[in-house]
């Protein structure tokens, strides 16, 4: 059996959800329930609408242009491709192509798969709008506009990807990096984002860099979900395998992820390939994009994922762990620097979210801009615990009422009840107790170790359970020392 | 006729002396409306609930107006005489009828065109053929044809068009008035239903050039929603109209006016050559220096095809919103391609259908290079020879067409191989973007024909003052369509 080696691309659309208004039209660029209520005339490709760029949307593209280490053009172009579909109403989608120049071409990205360094190589980024979204009936479908003309970017790799936990792991990458850069929440449950995957193999011994070693390849369309890309190409792998190793070739064809089934299906060969007519868009002249702009756009980076896992490690002294939990979602990452800023010391903050919040997020299925406990509420049982009113069980006991009972945790932090950490308020509690107790003290004395617990929870009794332990065997330990 | 045969100039001042009201004014606009439906076919709305407006400072306030029915008016049927949009009823206004609201002035009409603005003749309509007034057996010229028809026969003094070849400024010559189309951009396209989106221009048919000064620094403007359009807030174009042209210089250009060209002209065509030349020499003794030029004739040729590739190329995807789901009448079918088949193929004419065919042609991926690319680049040098004219020259002056409108019965939207430069060359004004203006130059047979002026991209205000001197040492300004057959 031939070894084979996967050449795997990527073309990855998502949505910028964070520009205010839609890409060509002045929309409200937003997620809603109620369909149809973001729409304004063009959206609905009405006669004599035209589209009018929004800077922002290209500003965010040239953002991520940037970050991929793409080339920008020095002009921007839109290009129209034409083809019929229900979910757009023009009829014409306006993109851009690779000629002209789109926002960005030629770049690279590295990524960490499995704690190693990839390299992948951007053929190009562009700038769309996205098309309406179709909700399928039995007999009906309905067309929701509210999608349609929102921005879109399309990434579209080399096939520099040799197995599906590398492909997730950069798609994991760039969702990191689109939160972190502010261009989109890149949320897959909102459907924000939208992969296509093409497949080849190829005889493992032989050059991979000659690309006439290359086998033939198939794309796979509307692939939704990361969990659906490793499956999709795990699924294409096998099959073209099969195919190969029964004698067959693989035909250059375009299929269909079946979630449902977990198969591809064929959709279309490369000879009934839709012509898309591409022209540049007549509508929207040409701008220069200016060197000053892109060292504007360059400088307003935020600090990404990477950026902030090293400085959570050289500067916070976190764990290579800790922080790579902490920087995975931007929320949290968030989360944890206002932790930081309100003056939760560094490893007490990393613990709480690490262990005890994301476990909560977890066990709920919600975000951490959902979860009840904000900061300033962590710092409340933090500070508790710190000054001794709280035991670390009672924290704990303190946290998960908060969540349950939505109030703030110092509602549930009585320091009428708290543990006794005064050394002299100890010292003088434990003095009554050996004092009344000459004769364990004798046995203690004579080396009944065991003895030791029994005033230990003598104290216990004593105070209701509320002396801090640690004290007290420090103090009793001293005491006993001296008799 | 009382008051419509006027200037909007002489119009105003009687509403400001309070001599007519703008209540009369509509009224008699609305009959003529009716008068000339009936002879000419010239309208597909005529808003009989409009009311005379109150007269303010600005000249064309309380003033009748009619727009194409290609541009969208809220709450007004606009079909761009098409059956694919025969219900629309739009629910915003395109720009330039949104700066006229604004002016105070009154909309009376929609006038029918040539669908979509693609024809040249007034023939291709869904209500039918607009005739010339002049002669109702002739044709009035497209696609602007309603418009041209109702500004010669007195309905108002202005009207509305759209100029993607030479859909103003061909129907004024034929029916002996003036059209003009600023540079592109200068007027906002928004809510002018799209033929072809980088040849579209919206201007305006008139009976003088002040007129359509006075109608386009109302309308234009830098227009948020047209990405195209341009900040022109310091061109003043009525204004410009000094009449002062001493020492400007035009040229014509050999290779379309020269009679030697033609060898099998008609009579018509040399009485129409002929009458362009005594033109020039009207603008030689306003102490304008006019002269000859040579073009390519291999470059003049390729003209009219270029337009043909261009024009339908943006054409069959500017179309492809009209598929009777989000508005027009839903086609019949199972599923959303034949509804779509059904709609398309009911609504559109054969004539369109050609167009639109082509359009897909040229730019099929096999096609693209050779054709669509190539006319790209022949615009270019066409572009470009003209901008080298205008180096030298204030403007270009050319005959338009090859004579007076032609008949009805005779009438395809064919070229005539021989006279193709002379009929096509106003599209290389939409091929550059340049301000052309076509004013009235006399008569051939009885029957109105014109001469235009078209100049450098912004130079707006020059070309109108040479076309308004030009009118002014000639008898046909504000003259009215009078039937003489």
């Amino acid at each position: 059996m031939t070894q084979y080696l996967a050449k795997i691309g990527i073309e990855m659309h998502c949505e910028m959800s964070e520009t205010n208004t839609k890409v060509f039209s002045a929309a409200k660029n937003a997620y809603s329930e109620t369909p149809n209520t973001n729409v304004r005339p063009l959206d609905m490709g009405f006669p004599g609408t035209l589209p009018v760029v929004n800077k922002e949307a290209v500003r965010l593209a040239l953002m991520a242009s940037i970050i991929l280490n793409c080339s920008q053009p020095e002009y921007i172009y839109f290009e129209r491709k034409n083809y019929y579909y229900p979910d757009m109403p023009k009829n014409y989608q306006i993109t851009q192509e690779t000629k002209p120049i789109p926002v960005g071409i030629y770049g690279k990205v590295e990524y960490e798969c499995e704690g190693e360094l990839k390299t992948i190589r951007v053929n190009n980024i562009h700038l769309e709008e996205d098309s309406a979204s179709l909700d399928h009936f039995y007999s009906t479908t309905n067309i929701d506009y509210n999608r349609a003309g929102v921005p879109l970017l399309e990434l579209v790799t080399e096939p520099d990807i040799h197995s599906a936990k590398e492909a997730v792991a950069f798609l994991e990458h760039m969702r990191s990096v689109y939160q972190y850069a502010g261009i989109s929440e890149a949320d897959s449950k909102k459907g924000q984002i939208r992969c296509d995957v093409n497949i080849s193999l190829m005889d493992a011994s032989l050059d991979e860099t000659d690309s006439n070693n290359w086998g033939t390849r198939t794309e796979i369309k509307n692939v939704n979900s990361f969990g659906g890309v490793k499956d999709a190409i795990n699924y294409e792998i096998k099959r073209q395998t099969e195919v190969l190793e029964s004698g067959g070739v693989i035909e250059q064809e375009t299929r269909r992820w079946d979630e449902e089934s977990g198969t591809t299906i064929r959709m279309r060969s490369k000879e009934d390939a839709i012509d898309y007519k591409y022209f540049v868009e007549p509508n929207i002249p040409k701008f220069k994009i200016n060197q000053e702009w892109l060292e504007e756009i360059k400088l307003s980076i935020p600090k990404l994922a990477m950026d902030r896992k090293k400085e959570y490690i050289d500067e916070l002294g976190l764990s290579s762990y800790d922080a790579g939990v902490l920087v995975k979602e931007k929320s949290i990452s968030d989360y944890f620097e206002e932790c930081i800023n309100i003056g939760i010391e560094a490893k007490t903050a990393a613990n709480w979210i690490t262990v005890n919040i994301i476990g909560e997020l977890n066990k709920e299925n919600i975000s951490i801009d959902e979860f009840y406990i904000v900061p300033t509420m962590l710092k409340q049982i933090i500070d508790a615990l710190k000054d001794g009113f709280l035991s670390s069980k009672q924290a704990k006991e303190v946290f998960a009422k908060a969540i349950e009972e939505k109030k703030e945790p110092k509602t549930f932090i009585n320091k009428e009840n708290a543990q006794i950490s005064n050394k002299e308020e100890l010292a003088h509690i434990i003095g009554d107790i050996l004092n009344i107790n000459q004769e364990q003290i004798e046995q203690y004395k004579n080396g009944r170790n065991n003895v030791f617990d029994y005033f230990v929870g003598q104290v216990m009794k004593n105070t209701k359970g509320k002396a801090n332990p640690v004290l007290t065997k420090e103090i009793l330990q001293e005491e006993l020392n001296k008799r | 006729m009382k008051y419509m045969n006027k200037s909007i100039e002489e119009l105003h001042e009687l509403l400001v002396k309070g001599e007519v009201t703008s209540e009369e004014l509509v009224k008699e606009s609305l009959s003529l409306s009716h008068e000339v439906q009936k002879k000419c076919n010239a309208f597909v709305t005529i808003l009989d609930d409009a009311r005379g407006g109150v007269v303010t400072d600005s000249l064309l306030s309380g003033i009748p107006y009619g727009v194409k029915d290609n541009y969208s008016t809220k709450d007004i049927l606009s079909t761009g005489s098409s059956n694919t949009l025969k219900d629309y009823v739009p629910f915003f206004n395109a720009t330039a009828v949104e700066h006229l609201n604004a002016t105070g002035a009154i909309k009376v009409n929609k006038t029918a065109m040539d669908e979509f603005g693609m024809g040249g003749t007034g023939t291709t309509g869904h209500t039918g053929i607009q005739r010339n007034p002049w002669d109702t057996t002739r044709l009035s010229g497209g696609s602007s044809s309603g418009s041209a028809v109702a500004v010669a026969t007195g309905v108002y003094p202005y009207a509305l068009g759209s100029d993607t070849g030479d859909s103003i400024r061909k129907p004024a010559a034929y029916c002996g008035i003036v059209g003009y189309k600023p540079t592109y951009g200068m007027i906002s396209r928004y809510g002018l239903f799209p033929f072809a989106s980088s040849l579209d221009h919206c201007g305006v048919l008139t009976r003088n050039v002040r007129d359509a000064a006075i109608v386009v620094d109302a309308v234009k403007g830098k227009d948020k929603n047209d990405m195209t359009s341009w900040d022109s807030s310091k061109i003043h174009l009525l204004a410009s109209c000094t009449g002062n042209v001493l020492g400007k210089k035009l040229c014509y250009i050999k290779e379309i006016v020269d009679k030697d060209n033609y060898p099998n002209a008609s009579k018509e065509l040399l009485a129409h050559l002929d009458n362009f030349h005594k033109t020039v020499e009207k603008c030689r003794s306003l102490g304008m220096i006019v002269e000859e030029v040579s073009v390519s004739d291999a470059l003049l040729k390729a003209e009219p095809s270029v337009y043909v590739v261009i024009s339908c190329a943006e054409a069959t995807s500017n179309l492809s919103n009209l598929t009777g789901i989000c508005f027009g009448p839903r086609g019949k079918g199972d599923n959303y391609i034949a509804m779509m088949k059904d709609h398309r193929t009911k609504g559109f004419s054969p004539l369109i259908k050609r167009r639109l065919v082509i359009g897909s042609y040229v730019l099929q991926r096999e096609n693209q290079e050779r054709y669509f690319k190539n006319a790209g680049r022949v615009r270019r040098l066409l572009v470009d020879k003209w901008k080298e004219l205008f180096a030298s020259y204030d403007a270009v002056i050319l005959p338009v067409g090859s004579g007076p409108a032609k008949h009805i019965d005779g009438s395809k939207d064919i070229l005539d191989e021989d006279t193709a430069i002379l009929e096509e060359h106003l599209q290389i004004g939409n091929f550059g973007g340049f301000p052309s203006i076509t004013i009235p130059n006399g008569f051939v047979n009885n029957l109105p024909v014109g001469v235009n002026i078209t100049g450098n991209c912004y130079d707006d205000e020059n070309v109108l003052n040479i076309a308004y001197a030009l009118e002014s040492a000639m008898n046909y300004k504000g003259q009215i369509a009078k039937e003489v057959k």
